[in-house]
Order: C-alpha cells, then structure tokens, then sequence
C-alpha cells in the first residue's frame, strides 16, 4: 500500500512492511532528547519509581542544557548539577550552554529517515531534515531511554502543498504563522503536517526548520518534509563523518486526510498578536503599536540566516531609544559565525544586547523578561499569557524582518514598506 | 481499576495551555511548592480550592504549548482525579495517561456541566453524569494499549509490571 513520508519513516522505525493512521506502533528512537526544563523531573520518575535502572542505549541519549542557563538561582543551579551528573552516570552525550536543543540536534546529530523525540514540543523542528521527530512529557522519556523505543499513534497527515516563491522581507515564519492562523490551534491536533510542492526547492534549510519548528502550535504531531540535495549538501559540510542518512520519500497515490494550497507569492507579513499563536492578523492591521521591547533569538529564528537579515537592517542605524533589542544567538557555532562575519558588532553597535545562545526571551524563565503593560515583539515561538515574564505583557510574535523594522521604529510597523524592500 | 470517579467539577475555556497551567518561572521548583501556583496567569490560588477528587471540565485543545510534563503533575498533585475535554493537544494527553491522571474526550460535557456541580464518571461505561442535574453524556473507550497504561497507574508502573512478569 501506498506510505505518505511520516508512515514510511515509522514504518522501517518498527520495522514494517506497512502502516496505516490509526495503528499503534513501538518503534525505535534514533535520538532521545532532553532539556532543563524538565530533565530533572525525569530523573526523580527513572531514579525513585523504577526498580530496574537500566539503559538501555545511553548513545542515543542527549541531555542538554538550554532553557535556563545560566543558572538564575540556586534552586535552577542545583537542578542542572542533578542533570549534569546524571549524564556523566550514564554516559549520556550532555551539552551545557553550547545553545538550544533543537540547534545542537540539527548541527550534530538528526539524520534525514530517523525517529527523534524530545521532552520539549518544539522537537517536531527536525521534520526538515526528513524526520520523524515529536515532543514527550517525562514519563514517555523515562520510558524511551530505558527501553530504546516507545508507541505512536501512526498520524493522518495534512499535506500542505506549496508553489510559488516568498517575495523579499517575508519568511517562513510569515507562511507558518498564516497557516496556523487559517487551520487554528488545534487543527492539526494528532496530525502529520506535510510540506511538498515546487516551492520547498526555493526554500533554504535553515528556513525550512523554522517552518516545521511551529506545527506544534497547530497542535501537529510532527511536520515533515523530502530531504532534498540541500539538506544533504549540510550534512556533507556540518557532519564530520559525513552521514546524510537515509533518505526516503512518499509514495505516489498515498492517502492523505487533507489538501491545502499555498501559494507562498501571496504571503504577507504578518504577526501572531497576543495571547494565543492562532491570532494571527496582517502586520498592516496592527502598525502603529510601540513596542518596548524585540527579541531575535529561539528555535524559531535565532539561526545564522536569521541574524544575518537582523544585520543587515540594522547596519549602520541605531535601535529605538524606546526598545531594548535582545539578540540570543542559537547556538555557540551560530554564534561563531555571526561574530566572524561581523554580525555581533553591528548588533552592539546598533544598541543591542546580545546574550549567550540559550532560549532566553521566549521561554521567560531566566532573562530578558518584560514588566506589567509592556509589549514585545519577539521571533520566538510562543505568545501566551506571561510566556515571556508579566502576564500583563502582551507578546507578539512576527520575522525577523518584523522584528528588526519595530526595534528601529519603536513601533509595530510593516518591515516591506519600512525597510524599503 | 477504580471503575467509578466522582468530584466537583471546575470549569476551564478552550486553550489552556501549559504555560497556564504550569508557568515557566516555576518549572525548577520541586512540586510540592510548585503546585500551589498551577493556573496562576489565570486563576490565581486555584490549587487551594480544591478538594480532592475533583475534575476539571474544559474546552477544546486542553493542554496546549509546551510539553513540560509539571502541567499534567501539578493537576494529579492538587487532587484532581480527571480532566473532561472536548479535545487535548496531544503531549498533554499522553503525559496524563502516563501518570495516572484521566484525560477524557467529551466534547457534550462542557453543554450539560456547569462549574460545583457533582460528576460521576463511570469508565467501564463511558458515561459521565451530572449528579447535581442528572443530565448523561458519553465518551469513548480508550485505546487497548492505552488502557493497559491506566489500569496500572501509568507507564512507569506498566513497565514495572511488564518487566515482572518477563523475569518471572
């Protein structure tokens, strides 16, 4: 029977001929991640409930930290001393400040055709690469690294078909962003979100990973997309040992629960406007509104592509007296980069605080947070009620085009018309 | 399996995401402590209004956002036995399932109950009552390998069990 590409890839996962929406597989998990935010819960249920403390692939398992580092508090310094020795126990690869989950898992490990979970939502980023990837609670954790494999549902998938081209100063995050505002918070709940058409051959990888890095706040199972020469030709230049995996495709005639169209000429700039990501309305519809503060940073967009756009808009300006713009890099080698190319000095020049690669902002436990009344405008990748500190914050979420027009304008404005692109 | 739950219901709206239920800021506090703060971005002081046994009844996409699993834990740990939705975001539901704390999809529930009323919910029966009003609705069974999880008190207890039986 014809596969779509999410039941393929579980499918040799379980080591089937087959599967169908609705089958319940155990498959195995190529990569089991973890971060700060709630490893150490993990490690209460491995350590106080199970009588049997085995691993069983401790290769396969990355810890790392990343939401609150560095540490705040104490109580968050002894929660990562738990997790850091835990690692070193079981010889577990473990990543302390070196940038964000889903970065590191994009730069040193996720292959295109393996089954990744992560105890962090955004793990369904690394459906770029061709992958299955979902988030888990602890416990489904607990559960994967100690057997090596865990049950899924086989998704029914949504297949989002895309033509045309972005025009300049609109991104994948204005195309992720019109679609979850159509389908809605949960109108993809259980679903596989599939991304084909002529359009993806247009679309760069790193972009690409912020297009699947928000399905989830469509409540999307996974997002998952063909890795194509592109996303081979980063393996070959970031992998030291060169593996690109294996690479698998949908079958013709596969079935799948949904069509959309997309035609990404038609994409607009728009903004997810608080307090939900399913709010979205044209960034035309909301100008006019000061912003205090911007961040540029996340799983979402805090990648090298991302800083180099930042960059560019703010070469040779001066940011907002108004707004303090926070730039968290993703990942020390995104950092790396940017430094050498020159991008860290136009951000400080700029006026901006540039802050080490971590989740900063967006996740709001740990710096940059905003006060009582304040608006921000951040890339990340989630707008709730006092996600990014006050809950009587509002929080919008747009580009990095958006985001880089409002820290010059020290207010919402349209980054096309603004930037004159 | 305790075939029959019974407490006051809650109610929530559509949405309730998970940094609601359990904010961010608290996430490295140990429960104990953290879970008298659970839904303090929209209703502060929650965790002392309630009496063990309760359920909380909500809308659609309940459980939403981040996979922190503390969501789902602060809910059992504050007493509540059940969480009747019309849907969940799915990290959420399995993360309930996984501890022991009953996810149920009832989609009529949020029509027929109204917050301090008294629900039974009969799980071999799929029915929930409203005692307070005597209205019904139904739900769906859960899933085989589903309800194996929950018949043991979650998926640690279910590998214990498993692991068990294969040494025996």
């Amino acid at each position: 029977m014809a596969m779509t590409l999410s039941e393929k890839v579980l499918a040799r996962a379980a080591g089937k001929d087959e599967v169908t929406p609705g089958e319940i597989v155990q498959t195995e998990i190529d990569w089991i991640m973890t971060n700060d935010a709630t490893t150490h819960v993990s490690i209460d249920i491995f350590e106080q409930k199970l009588l049997k403390q085995e691993i069983k692939h401790p290769e396969r398992v990355i810890w790392v930290v990343d939401h609150n580092i560095p540490a705040e508090s104490v109580e968050t310094a002894n929660v990562h001393r738990k997790q850091r020795i835990f690692a070193g126990k079981h010889g577990f690869n473990s990543h302390v400040g070196e940038g964000i989950c889903h970065q590191l898992l994009v730069e040193k490990y996720v292959l295109p055709g393996q089954v990744v979970i992560g105890a962090d939502s955004h793990t369904c980023s690394h459906g770029a690469l061709g992958a299955f990837a979902t988030g888990v609670g602890s416990t489904d954790l607990v559960g994967a690294i100690r057997e090596g494999s865990l049950w899924f549902m086989v998704p029914a998938t949504l297949k989002f078909h895309l033509t045309g081209k972005l025009r300049e100063g609109v991104t994948t995050k204005d195309l992720i962003l019109t679609i979850i505002g159509d389908i809605s918070a949960n109108g993809a709940n259980y679903r596989a979100m599939e991304f084909s058409g002529p359009a993806v051959s247009t679309l760069s990888f790193e972009s690409r990973l912020a297009l699947c890095n928000l399905v989830v706040e469509a409540g999307g199972k996974n997002a998952i997309m063909e890795a194509d020469e592109k996303v081979v030709g980063y393996l070959r230049r970031n992998r030291p040992q060169g593996a690109t995996g294996v690479v698998l495709q949908g079958d013709q005639g596969a079935a799948y629960e949904k069509f959309f169209h997309y035609d990404l000429s038609q994409i607009a700039p728009v903004v997810a406007c608080p307090h939900a990501v399913d709010n979205v309305s044209p960034i035309i519809a909301v100008e006019g509104r000061e912003i205090d503060q911007v961040f540029v940073g996340s799983c979402s967009n805090g990648r090298i592509e991302d800083l180099r756009i930042l960059g560019r808009i703010l070469k040779g300006n001066r940011v907002h007296s108004r707004v303090r713009l926070a730039v968290s890099p993703a990942s020390t080698r995104v950092f790396l980069q940017a430094l050498e190319e020159g991008l860290i000095s136009t951000f400080l020049e700029a006026g901006a605080m540039v802050l080490n690669p971590n989740c900063s902002t967006c996740w709001g436990g740990c710096q940059a947070v905003v006060g009582d009344g304040e608006r921000l405008l951040s890339t990340g990748t989630r707008n709730f009620k006092g996600r990014s500190g006050s809950a009587l914050a509002e929080v919008f979420l747009g580009s990095v085009y958006s985001a880089g027009a409002a820290a010059l304008a020290g207010k919402i404005v349209n980054p096309i018309n603004y930037l004159g692109l | 399996m305790e075939n029959n739950l019974t407490g006051n219901a809650w109610k929530f709206g559509n949405n309730i995401d998970t940094d609601i239920i359990m904010p961010s800021q608290y996430l490295s506090w140990p429960l104990e402590e953290s879970y008298r703060l659970a839904f303090e971005p929209l209703r502060k002081g929650f965790a002392d209004l309630v009496t063990p046994g309760d359920v909380i009844v909500a809308g659609s996409n309940f459980g939403s956002g981040s996979s922190r699993e503390q969501a789902a834990q602060a809910i059992f740990r504050m007493g509540i036995r059940a969480v009747i939705a019309n849907s969940y975001a799915r990290i959420f539901y399995r993360n309930a399932l996984n501890i022991g704390l009953y996810a149920i999809e009832c989609p009529e529930a949020e029509a027929i109950i109204e917050e301090g009323n008294r629900v039974k919910i009969d799980l071999d029966r799929g029915v929930l009552l409203n005692l307070s009003t005597a209205r019904e609705a139904s739900f769906g069974p859960f899933p085989q390998n589903l309800r194996k999880i929950m018949e043991a008190g979650g998926l640690v207890e279910y590998m214990k069990k498993r692991n068990h039986q294969e040494a025996r």
